[in-house]
């Protein structure tokens, strides 16, 4: 896969990296009642894409502030960045406000990335919840373009209710034509759901993937990824094959500014992407 | 490869380890069942003397609310154990449990393993131990639901 | 005498006189010269123009929660320790805007800065506060990004360390191996000798630029014994630390001790009032204000000082992280002490005991450290 960036440095950075670069808005796609997809295409024409999935950027609304968000689009992609968030707070309650022609600005892509490369001929078993679908899908689109490189695809995704779940018609076309095994599971069901009731967890019980090789990758509220990983554990799954998206409040994403402090490391560069084994000291501890 | 009723049962994760001298009556007190789709398995208020190893399919457990109608709480899919009210009084099931599609399961005789149970406590005992964590793990999962995990936090 | 070049391993001797014609002759190379200073009671690192503006015949008597200054017996210009100030402020400024962005039909670009690189002469740096220089160019020059602001103002400037003669109440730097004398970091070191009514500073050379600068200004070659006097004075303060801290596996100390119940009994002390950070010379913590006009038309980005003591450092999905006070304590003394190791490769702690000092309750950061270890075997308050 064509990257620029080494060592997850992106190259060709303007000498200050607290300088966003311009994009667009080119499409603005409502996922849920609080949920959208942003695509972005940079105001200079020339400048081509490059992200590993995993990573985010920082994206500036005019005036208002700047705040990191995971790449949500496929990797191959080198014309559109997409970003997908929740409406949340000041800064993307502005962005959900944004039109196709706004211009929007960029720093990034920032963080460390899922481990794809290294992990050929294995299952992966892919846990999320709720917005923490968005990280992962550019690992989905990585998978399903060399499906022959991995052995079992099993995806667990759980959401808050059946108009809570994310990139619903992906989801079913990966099902359809693809091995890749789907179980969707709701905390509250609607009439007419037919599906999982239940958190994501007792389906990590009981997923078709073999623990001693098998790669897990979470991303989701940080609860939910506690209890998956000893759903993991217990099925004999070792801790530096499990791979974690941690999440922390974020300022500058170059490693100064302090705020995305998470015990010894900084989610920005250490981080958000993290093997466990590298956090299990820290991981659950309350107020770390 | 025929699956024996013993070897199903043998091979399942509840009875890991479970003592040999009680596996034969256990498996005595087992059959297979299957439901069509949109079955009613049990009723809220009917006598709870079965439970059930789902083997495949998917099973509602739900409550009908005023103004909701019937609502699922939570599902029940291949693997796990479905009712536990059979194990203390007035054994009577809390909720519906209706299938989501066609389901297989073995389904146990509650009622005649209770009684065995109160005469020989060690076995009494091993199926205690073992539902107790079968709750614990329903527990844990209904907290997390509780939890509201994706909710909208302001 | 006709100076010439000095080489590097003489040590040299000057008078106060000729320390004034140092600054004078950094003056006129265009540097900005920076020093210690009186002001409304305290020391700070301010603009000095000569020797008279140094805080001659001043010292310091600092503990928990306490700093006074008291007048000496004798002239000394560098007769205290460190003040509140440190020169963090100069490279890291307090606050720094970082760019501009203008709007106009409804598109908006975005300016950055024109940054002119200061020439800063710092007179009088502790060992300490050297080696604090050192530790904030591991977190803004040696990442995978690099400051702009800091590598611009950092290139340039000329150091002159003292030594410290006297410990401070609560100086801990021997512990830290970071004092009292300066061994790197210099362009010029000095130790200030008052002895058997003479009154001169002891110079060691630095750098090649160091080494030009004296060879600019009046100065004597020290004889031995002058160099011998200086040195057993710094040795002496070396004995007299205020505090210490005993930092054998420190890491792995706090590592194990995450839950112990230490933090709760300090955090019923702790106000949460980012003292500490603000005065310590290693803490590097900013925040980042997007500001617009009224017009909504043109907007700023800030860089400002920030501390993991407030509400909202931590703040993510609707609350903070770390809201109690126990958990902001043990982030800011285990950073320091031990996360930093990982970070960085060094401890982020010097041991010039401003954060003791200047705490409203006289936390001990030393304290602290010692109850832990001492305590390994107190029950944790891990439910």
């Amino acid at each position: 896969m064509a990257t620029m960036i080494e060592n997850g440095v992106p190259q060709g950075l303007n000498a200050d990296p607290m300088i966003p670069q311009l994009y667009r808005i080119d499409r603005v796609r409502d996922e849920t009642d609080d949920t959208f997809t942003l695509s972005l295409v940079p105001e200079n024409g020339e400048a081509k894409i490059s992200f590993l999935p995993g990573q985010f950027n920082m994206l500036y609304v005019f005036g208002t502030g700047e705040v990191p968000i995971s790449i949500s689009g496929n990797p191959a992609t080198t014309s559109v960045l997409e970003h997908t968030t929740r409406s949340v707070g000041i800064v993307t309650k502005a962005m959900g406000l944004l039109k196709p022609g706004d211009r929007i600005g960029v720093r990034g892509p920032f963080g460390s990335h899922w481990p794809l490369n290294e992990e050929n001929g294995r299952d992966f078993v892919i846990i999320s919840g709720g917005i923490g679908l968005a990280p992962l899908r550019p690992v989905l689109y990585y998978l399903m373009a060399q499906r022959e490189k991995y052995r079992k695809i099993v995806l667990l995704y759980g959401a808050r209710a059946p108009e809570d779940i994310l990139f619903k018609k992906e989801l079913e076309r990966w099902r359809g034509k693809f091995d890749l095994e789907v179980q969707v599971t709701v905390d509250r069901a609607a009439s007419g759901w037919r599906g999982n009731v239940g958190v994501v967890t007792p389906l990590v019980a009981r997923a078709p993937f073999d623990p001693s090789n098998t790669v897990a990758l979470l991303c989701g509220p940080e609860v939910m990824m506690r209890f998956a990983v000893m759903e993991l554990q217990k099925r004999g799954v070792p801790h530096d094959r499990m791979y974690l998206s941690m999440e922390r409040n974020m300022r500058c994403a170059l490693g100064y500014c302090g705020h995305c402090q998470y015990g010894p490391g900084f989610v920005c560069k250490d981080g958000p992407v993290y093997r466990f084994d590298q956090i299990a000291f820290v991981f659950g501890k309350a107020e770390v | 490869m025929i699956h024996t009723l013993e070897s199903v049962i043998r091979e399942h994760p509840f009875f890991q380890d479970f003592p040999e001298k009680h596996l034969s009556f256990i498996t005595g007190c087992a059959k297979n069942v299957q439901f069509p789709e949109k079955h009613f398995i049990f009723l809220e208020g009917d006598p709870a003397d079965e439970f059930y190893f789902i083997r495949g399919g998917m099973v509602s457990i739900e409550m009908v609310i005023p103004h909701l109608g019937a609502t699922t709480v939570q599902t029940v899919g291949e693997g796990e154990i479905l009712g536990w009210s059979w194990v203390s009084p007035p054994y009577r099931w809390h909720f519906n449990a209706k299938t989501l599609k066609r389901t297989r399961a073995l389904v146990f005789d509650a009622k005649c393993l209770r009684a065995k149970c109160e005469e020989d406590h060690d076995l009494g005992f091993e199926m205690l131990k073992r539902f107790a964590s079968v709750i614990t793990s329903r527990l844990d999962a209904t907290r997390l639901q509780l939890l509201d995990i994706y909710g909208h936090n302001d | 005498m006709t100076p010439k070049a000095p080489r590097f391993s003489n040590c040299l001797v000057l008078s106060p006189q000729q320390l004034d014609e140092l600054l004078q002759v950094l003056t006129k190379q265009d540097y900005e010269v920076l020093g210690p200073t009186v002001r409304e009671g305290a020391v700070v690192y301010d603009h000095v123009s000569s020797t008279k503006d140094l805080p001659a015949g001043w010292t310091d008597e600092q503990s928990g929660g306490k700093y006074r200054l008291k007048r000496r017996e004798d002239n000394a210009l560098f007769g205290f320790v460190v003040g509140a100030h440190s020169w963090k402020k100069f490279v890291f400024p307090p606050t720094m805007r970082l760019w501009q962005a203008h709007r106009s039909d409804g598109l908006f670009q975005i300016v950055p800065e024109t940054r002119k690189a200061t020439k800063f002469a710092f007179i009088g740096v502790r060992a300490c506060e050297l080696h604090a220089l050192s530790i904030q160019d591991k977190v803004f020059l040696e990442g995978p990004y690099v400051d702009p602001v800091y590598k611009l103002h950092r290139e340039n400037i000329f150091i002159v360390a003292v030594d410290c003669v006297q410990a401070g109440g609560t100086c801990f730097c021997t512990s830290m191996n970071t004092g009292p004398k300066a061994t790197a970091g210099f362009d010029l070191a000095l130790t200030e000798v008052l002895h058997e009514g003479r009154h001169h500073f002891i110079v060691r050379i630095g750098t090649r630029v160091g080494a030009d600068l004296m060879s600019q200004v009046a100065h004597e070659e020290a004889t031995p014994a002058d160099v011998e006097v200086a040195e057993n004075l710094v040795a002496e303060a070396a004995k007299h630390m205020g505090r210490s801290l005993d930092v054998s596996g420190i890491k792995e100390l706090l590592y194990r001790n995450i839950e112990h119940v230490r933090w709760d009994q300090v955090a019923d002390r702790c106000l949460s009032c980012s003292n500490c950070t603000m005065v310590c010379p290693t803490c590097f913590c900013s925040t980042v204000e997007d500001l617009t006009d009224l017009s909504g038309q043109q907007a700023e980005r800030w860089r400002k000082w920030d501390s993991c003591f407030t509400t909202d450092f931590s703040y993510i999905h609707g609350s903070s992280v770390r809201s109690t006070p126990r958990s902001k304590y043990r982030q800011w003394m285990m950073h320091k002490l031990a996360y930093w190791i990982d970070q960085f490769g060094t401890s982020g702690c010097v041991g010039c005991g401003r954060c003791i000092t200047w705490c409203p309750v006289g936390i001990d950061i030393t304290e602290e450290a010692r109850v832990i270890r001492e305590g390994e075997t107190l029950a944790s308050t891990a439910g």
